[in-house]
Order: structure tokens, then sequence, then C-alpha cells
């Protein structure tokens, strides 16, 4: 099957900066992608040589098997959700809903009825007239969903849509991208720096790095089985064991992912479990955190983070601790780096 | 140790001053307003109040004197044929200058506000403002130079050999002349070269306003650069041209020096202005031709505001 988008080593640079360099990558039609990283790690650039904002310098790109370098943006049929809406102040809401196609020379009538339905879509029936700026953040968040949808884009590419929103709201936009996303069958790539969000929403997952992939798989096997320190470190900050620590607890002699959940707390001397490893230390910073506790436990000159349930016992600073662990809890990383 | 009190009650009568006027916002906005109020209200509302009452006095013909009875007959002297003529061939210098100002300002502009940063920047600045700078009778004698029929711009049609163009150009009825420096293009030139720092400024203040994503929103919705420029730029950028327009459409509507110097014998507004109230003595009709700006523009402005020309502000 042709992918729904293609990168064959893409290269954009800025100066002497490589925001994308020699990427390769293929998007399957109907996935939901995100790409995760760190500001500066190219994934927006990477965005916008999709929507065609920016040019490759190297390499070729295709949409549904079409090439895509030297097309404008308004010549290729995919639409974005812009990070901060980039909604026309001087049109009505559905005015900039009905916009695309009235550019496509639609008539007024459908179109009308097109940006209407598009908009009881994401649940803002009725507000056709208001004007942009008598909006909330997450009302123009639907309305900019709204007018690319409307289009009926064959990808739709989303710019960090949801950091300006709080926290509750941003969850109920993941649930309902989420679902709009299935319903409709478009391929939704999708920018974010937060974790959490690409972790819950993709089917896929990218993880950037100076212009580079650095591990690309789904959600479960970017977070279980980091390649590197990078991946384990940025996606769900994660304890990385040295090779020497690794192997005296149980672990290969690699630098070694170990998650903060999968470790349990005990009491100093108690017995450990069937298949666990184990290590004492002191605990230093407890924070809580409602659902659970994070307490940083100093262990052989190493800091070991471990989240437990906050009804997991009364640990004080400086208290000594037992801390243990599933053995195969504990992923070898190939990466050093 | 000492402790500092956690509530001062000292100082002099400037801070107990500066203390009531924190307490009460209002008082200190109505301090700071009064003398500009003063001013704007007396000196300026009340002359130009009594400038409009001139205007339904009327002249007595035959002892030269002004007649202080309201009458209508001044205005009805206004819009005789010739003093129509005059009015009629200002309005449409004003709009040419206008039109030709906002399509010369608007690509600067938009240089300005989108692609110029840092030196760039400072240079367009400085390039739109220094000609505010030098004295506008200079700049208008160097262009009564530059169109003269002696003038540069002669020079280089004949070393171009295009002089045949030149005199196709003066030979226009109505617009032309013996040379630039006697003709209404002469007169428009000037103009237009005076008043275009303030179309550009105000438009580029416009644009630098419009976020660079709405351009790039519009080309991911299919929209060509020129349906961009349309529906998104222009509509944004139009508070600015109006602004923009409302300076160089009343400047040229009153101003009485540019035709005097450049320009044929026909009179402008702001000439007919200057003769009635000096050598004339007619008063009366000069301050009705005053009003004729006053309401031109007036109107103006209620319709920039009826299309929408203000929505977004």
């Amino acid at each position: 099957m042709t992918p729904a988008v293609r990168f064959q080593n893409v290269s954009r640079r800025f100066g002497t900066v490589r925001a994308v360099d020699n990427l390769t990558l293929d998007i399957a039609e109907g996935e939901f992608f995100a790409m995760l990283g760190p500001s500066g790690s190219g994934k927006t650039t990477c965005l916008r040589l999709i929507a065609g904002f920016e040019q490759p310098d190297e390499g070729h790109i295709e949409i549904f098997g079409e090439t895509a370098e030297g097309l404008p943006p308004y010549k290729r049929n995919v639409n974005t959700v812009f990070q901060d809406y980039a909604l026309f102040p001087h049109m009505s809401v559905g005015e900039n809903v009905a916009y695309g196609l009235m550019i496509k020379g639609v008539s007024r009538a459908d179109r009308e009825s097109q940006a209407k339905d598009a908009l009881a879509m994401v649940k803002l029936s009725g507000f056709e007239a208001r004007r942009a700026a008598q909006l909330s953040g997450g009302q123009r968040q639907r309305v900019a969903l709204a007018r690319a949808l409307v289009n009926n884009p064959k990808v739709l590419l989303l710019d960090e849509p949801l950091g300006a929103l709080d926290l509750k709201l941003r969850e109920q936009m993941q649930e309902e991208l989420k679902a709009l996303q299935q319903s409709l069958g478009i391929t939704f790539v999708f920018v974010t720096h937060d974790q959490g969000e690409a972790l819950s929403m993709a089917n896929r997952v990218a993880i950037f790095n100076e212009g580079r992939i650095v591990q690309a798989g789904s959600p479960e096997d970017v977070y279980e089985r980091p390649r590197s320190r990078f991946v384990a470190d940025f996606v769900g900050s994660s304890n990385v064991l040295a090779p020497d620590f690794a192997s005296r607890h149980g672990g290969t002699r690699c630098w070694t992912s170990l998650r903060p959940e999968k470790i349990a707390l005990a009491a100093p001397a108690a017995p450990v479990p069937e298949g666990h490893a184990s290590a004492d230390g002191t605990a230093d910073l407890i924070s809580y955190q409602g659902p659970v506790t994070r307490i940083t436990v100093m262990s052989e000159g190493l800091r070991l983070v471990a989240t437990v349930p906050a009804t997991a016992g009364s640990v004080k600073q400086g208290d000594r601790v037992r801390l243990h662990w599933p053995r195969r809890a504990m992923f070898a990383m190939e990466d050093s780096a | 140790m000492s402790v500092a009190a956690a509530v001062e009650r000292t100082g002099g009568f400037i801070e107990r001053l500066s203390d009531v006027l924190f307490r009460r916002p209002r008082m200190l906005t109505l301090l700071l307003l009064l003398p500009p109020l003063i001013w704007i209200g007396v000196v300026y509302v009340g002359s130009l109040f009594a400038l409009l009452l001139q205007s339904f006095y009327k002249l007595d013909d035959f002892s030269g004197l002004v007649v202080h009875e309201l009458t209508l007959s001044t205005y009805a002297e206004l819009i005789e044929e010739a003093h129509l003529q005059v009015i009629l061939r200002t309005i449409v210098m004003s709009t040419m200058v206008t039109l030709a100002c906002a399509i010369i300002a608007f690509p600067i502009a938009y240089y300005a506000a989108r692609y110029a940063r840092g030196w760039m920047k400072a240079a367009f600045y400085l390039a739109v403002m220094t000609p505010l700078w030098s004295s506008y009778l200079v700049k208008i004698y160097a262009w009564k130079l530059i169109l003269a029929k002696e003038g540069i711009i002669t020079w280089m049609a004949e070393s171009l050999y295009l002089s045949w163009l030149l005199e196709a150009i003066l030979a226009l009825p109505v617009v032309g002349g013996p040379s630039l420096s006697f003709s209404y293009i002469g007169t428009f030139l000037v103009f237009v070269y005076i008043w275009i720092p303030y179309m550009i400024l105000p438009i580029q203040a416009a644009l630098e306003r419009v976020p660079g994503n709405l351009i790039e929103a519009s080309a991911d919705l299919g929209a060509d650069p020129g349906q961009t420029f349309r529906t998104v730029l222009l509509p944004l950028a139009l508070p600015g041209i109006v602004a923009g327009s409302i300076f160089t459409f009343s400047l040229t509507l009153g101003d009485y020096i540019v035709p005097q110097i450049v320009g044929n014998s026909r009179l402008m507004i702001g000439q007919a202005v200057y003769t009635l109230q000096g050598t004339a003595g007619n008063i009366p009709l000069a301050a009705a031709f005053t009003v004729v700006p006053m309401a031109i523009m007036g109107l103006y402005l209620f319709m920039a505001k009826r299309m929408g020309a203000f929505d977004v502000l």
C-alpha cells in the first residue's frame, strides 16, 4: 500500500543548523502518527515540510505517492491545525470554517451547510456568527479543527494543538481527537513535546532528536523498550542504570532503563520477592503527587527515582530503605547515547 | 537591631499628595487631562466654531465689509461654476494622490513589516523619515528644479532618446502643460512624494500586527498568493490604509504651497482660501471653502466606518 507520507533522505538546513537531517520515514494511511521531541529537534520542520511551508534542501517527499517537493501549500491536499490556531480575526467562526470551500469556489449555500456540519462535529453548533475573539482557547481549537477538516484533507497536520490549553481541557481534547481520528479514518500527523499526549493518542510515535528520528514504534514499544538513553529519559523519565550497577543488580552489563513505577519500596532488610532485584539506599527527596509519591533514593552513588502508591507508608528524608523491582523490568539499551 | 515599621506614616507634602492621588486615580487623570482639554476645547474647537460662524456671514459687495447676519448666501456663492471647479479639481487631485500613495506604499510597508529585520529595519525607518526632517519648502523647490524644462528629467529623456515620450506626456490634455513643473502631473508627483511617508507608516503598523501564520493558514486552506492578498492581507491592512489615506487626502485637500510652486495657475482649495482671506478680504467665502475639506473628510470617515474598515481594530 502507498504510504500517506514518505520521506526519503530528506534534509532541511537553516544556515548551518540541520533542522532535519537525512530523514527517512513512512507514515501509513489512516495512522495517528505522533512526532515527539524536545524543542529544536526538527519535528515541527518535518510537519512544515509536509504542509509545504518549507521545501527540502535534499531528498524526496511523497504524499500518497505523488511528489510533493516544489509544490506550494495551496496545491497540497493536506491541512494544518496551527499551534495558536491562526483564526482569521476579520471573519466570523462560520466564515473561518468555510474559508477553504470559498477559495475552492463552492456555492454559498453548500459551504454554509458543510461548515455547519463541521462545527457540529467539533461540538460548536450555533457558533457560526461569533468572532474568533469572543471564543475561549478550547473553542478556538475546535474551530481550527473544523476549518481544517471541512476540506476533507488526505492528511491532517496538528502542530502542538493542545499546548495552550489547561490540563483538564487538554485531556478532554485528547480523547475527542482520538475518537475523531478513528471515526474519520484520516491520517493524523501530530507534533508534540508532551510524551503523555503522544503515548495516549498515537498508534505510532517517532522520537526526534537533533533532526533525526532516534526511535519509532508503537507507544508500548518506545515506552517499554527504549533503544537509547535519550529515549528512555525523554519518554517518561526513566532511571538509567550504568552498566556496572545493572550487572550487579540482576541485569546485563549494559546501559539499562528502569521505569520508576516498576520499583517497589520496602523496609530495610525486608525479604526480596522471587525474580526481583534489589538495592539499598537512603531516601532523599520525597514529593507527594496525589495518586503517587515520587521518592528519590541515593544508592551506591546513583540516584534512583521510584513512584510508589501514595499509601505506601511514611518514609521520611534520610530513612534507610530497600528498593526492589522485577528483573524483567530492566531493559538493556543498544545505544549509550 | 532596628526593625523597619510595617506601615510608614511619615512624609512631606509631595509624598502625601501622591498618596492621595494613588487612592483617587480618577483625580490624577483629571489633573493630567485638564490642560490639554482646555487647549483643545477653548483654543482649537472655539476658533473652529468661530470659523464656521464666519461662513454664515456674507461680504457686502458694495462696501467690501462683512455683514454680521446669518445667511446662506455665501454657500450659494460657493457652488457657483468657478468655485465648484476649484473644489472638484482639488478632490480629484487628492483622490489621485491618495490612490498613488496607497499603491506605492503597500509593497514598501509590506516588505518592512514582514521581511526587514535588524539594520534593514533601521534603514527603512531612516529612509522613510528623513525626508520629513528636511524643510518642506526646500523639497518643493528641489522638485521644481527636477521637473523644470531645463531639469534632470528633460535631460535624461534627451540622453535616452525619449524626448518624444516626454513631449507626448506633456501634450496630454488637462494634465499636461509647457513643462512638468507647470502641469498637474508635476503637482501630482510632488504631492505623492511629500505625503507618502504618512501612508507607509500606518500601513506598516497595520501589517506588523498581522500574524505571519494567518498568511500560512490561508495558503494551507488552498488560497494562492493573490487570493490571500484579497481575502486576508488587504482586509487586515485596511485600517492602516484608511488611516494613511486620511493623512494624504486631507493634507492634499488643504495644501496651498505645492500647487503654488509646482503646477499651472489654476487654483486649488487651499490657494482659494489664501487668496480670499488675504487680498480679497472675503473672510466668509474663505471660511465656506475651509468647511468643504472638513465635510469631505467627515463623509469619508463615515463611509469607511460603514464599510467596516475599522472592524478589526
